[in-house]
């Protein structure tokens, strides 16, 4: 099942009295069914804050988020986990390192109760492109790309909807994210997926996304369709300069 | 070229305890140019990096010169070191919450360079520091060096960074992904303060990087390394000519902004590439 995703006035306030700090002012944008939707911006801009507010995993913010029309804040924890996941910048950080692949993958399938453990697990370590007998292996065992793979097959093992993707490849190297990224577009294609990826790389955003949102200070200045990078039609300065940057960067000016 | 700062021949670097050397047998030599080292996590960028100013005390490194202007580095004792080591040639890092100091204000760190390699007051160290501090581009570096690293930007503490670096004047700057932890607006500015610095003052700069386009516009020559070894030496406006297989895996495995959206070339490690030498 493909899923479109809206958040209306998304707003978050950290701390309280005279040091709250509100680091989403009032967030809207609707995701298409099936579309890959990228935020981008500097560090601090709150893109990772918009990912982690659309999974709950930080829940006092204001507004809403839906999911198909439903709130996210209506769904039990069983049907949230189930509809999204999320995939985390660092591998190296995000894999307890004392869990096995095993250990790792099958923890869902015994909250959520599913049936044929060693056959799902095995399906998706094959769908993220690892061996089967890497269900035995330890992170310190796995190369960061393997390590990434495996936090990939963590978030498909429930058969979501949704992948929430925060930075997925920005700590691996160039080749290495270009495996990860080949296996998401894949993934997309065969499964129907809807992806919301935070990136500061506008040449991944271009690779991989339809639309994206250019992010300031908690706002969301514009949103763009790719083929506006290239060309540098942005409208707003800021996005214009992340533009502008951009393409100097590659070496296009 | 006039003769080089740093001349490196057939460098073996091998960790204690490893049963097979991180580096075999780079050669390379520095003018006051800007050298770009590139490879992915595990090639041993850093590790040449490190090896220069003898930062890995539990590694055995040989080599059949090591040379710094008519230093052999490899024959001075830790002591003789520490004369070099920041006055001639210092390295700036990564990432500047893990390299500053968390409980020091930022205008004493940066003065301590100074008053660490010249017999000066500490007034005038901190004068140094301030100007010093000017000249990296930070507003108001008063008050900037009364702060806090957990105070400053990214950017900045990457600025402050590269001020306590160059404030002894060095010869050489070892460089080791100096803006991958910065957004791209950031990054360049940062890096055209290094780079006019590094022109300015006729330094000699080896960037380290996993960054293709980092080096190819911000250095003259390029090394790319794999597996320990130097694999291709390239001009960096020849980067898009490279001949080794592995380079150019590099360089297809990259999305550009305009590319097309077929899938992205993966690179094909062939066993060969472990054993080649340069050519």
């Amino acid at each position: 099942m493909t899923v479109s995703v809206e958040t209306r006035n998304l707003s978050i306030t950290f701390g309280h009295g005279p040091t709250a700090l509100k680091v989403l002012p009032d967030v809207s944008f609707l995701v298409e069914p099936g579309e890959c939707f990228g935020l981008v911006g500097e560090s601090g801009s709150g893109k990772s804050t918009i990912l982690r507010c659309i999974s709950m995993l930080t829940d006092f913010w204001k507004g809403d988020v839906l999911i198909n029309g439903k709130s996210v804040r209506d769904m039990p924890l069983i049907e949230r986990c189930r509809t999204l996941q999320m995939v985390f910048q660092d591998p190296y950080g995000s894999l307890h390192p004392r869990q096995s692949v095993r250990t790792v993958l099958s923890e869902p399938l015994r909250i959520h109760k599913l049936s044929d453990h060693e056959d799902r697990m095995q399906k998706v370590l094959t769908d993220v492109g690892l061996p089967v007998s890497f269900l035995d292996r330890f992170p310190h065992q796995l190369s960061g790309g393997q390590r990434q793979r495996v936090a990939i097959a963590r978030a498909l093992i429930l058969e979501p909807s949704l992948l929430l993707l925060d930075e997925p490849t920005s700590a691996l190297d160039v080749s290495v994210q270009a495996e990860i990224l080949n296996l998401l577009q894949r993934l997309r294609e065969l499964h129907g997926f809807t992806y919301i990826m935070v990136t500061h790389d506008l040449a991944v955003v271009d690779h991989m996304c339809d639309r994206f949102a250019v992010m300031l200070r908690g706002e969301i200045t514009e949103i763009l369709p790719r083929e506006a990078i290239p060309g540098c039609e942005a409208t707003h300065p800021y996005s214009r300069e992340l533009i502008g940057a951009s393409l100097e960067y590659e070496g296009h000016a | 070229m006039t003769s080089p700062i740093l001349d490196v021949k057939n460098l073996h670097i091998r960790y204690g305890g490893a049963s097979a050397d991180a580096v075999r047998g780079v050669s390379f030599t520095l003018g006051r140019e800007r050298l770009g080292i590139v490879g992915e996590s595990g090639s041993g960028k850093s590790t040449v990096g490190r090896a220069l100013l003898r930062l890995l005390p539990s590694a055995k490194i040989t080599a059949e010169t090591m040379r710094f202007e008519d230093i052999e580095l490899l024959s001075l004792t830790e002591k003789q070191m520490l004369g070099i080591r920041g006055r001639r040639m210092s390295m700036i890092l990564q990432d500047p919450k893990f390299s500053l100091n968390p409980i020091r204000k930022v205008g004493d760190q940066v003065a301590e360079t100074y008053l660490r390699h010249f017999k000066c007051s500490r007034k005038e160290a901190g004068e140094k520091a301030i100007a010093m501090l000017e000249a990296v581009k930070i507003r108001d570096p008063e008050r900037v060096c009364e702060q806090y690293p957990h105070e400053i930007s990214g950017g900045m503490g990457q600025r402050v960074m590269i001020a306590m670096m160059l404030l002894a004047d060095p010869d050489v700057v070892i460089a080791d992904e100096p803006t991958s932890a910065l957004d791209v607006t950031v990054r360049l500015q940062v890096l055209n303060i290094l780079d006019s610095l590094v022109r300015d003052r006729g330094i000699g700069l080896i960037m380290i990087s996993h960054d293709l386009n980092l080096v190819r516009n911000f250095c003259d020559r390029v090394l790319i390394m794999y597996a320990g070894r130097v694999v291709e030496t390239l001009a960096a406006r020849d980067l898009d000519k490279a001949q080794h297989p592995y380079t150019r895996g590099l360089l297809a495995a990259q999305p550009r902004i305009g590319g097309a959206r077929a899938p992205l070339a993966v690179l094909d490690r062939r066993p060969e590439w472990l054993e080649e030498v340069s050519r």
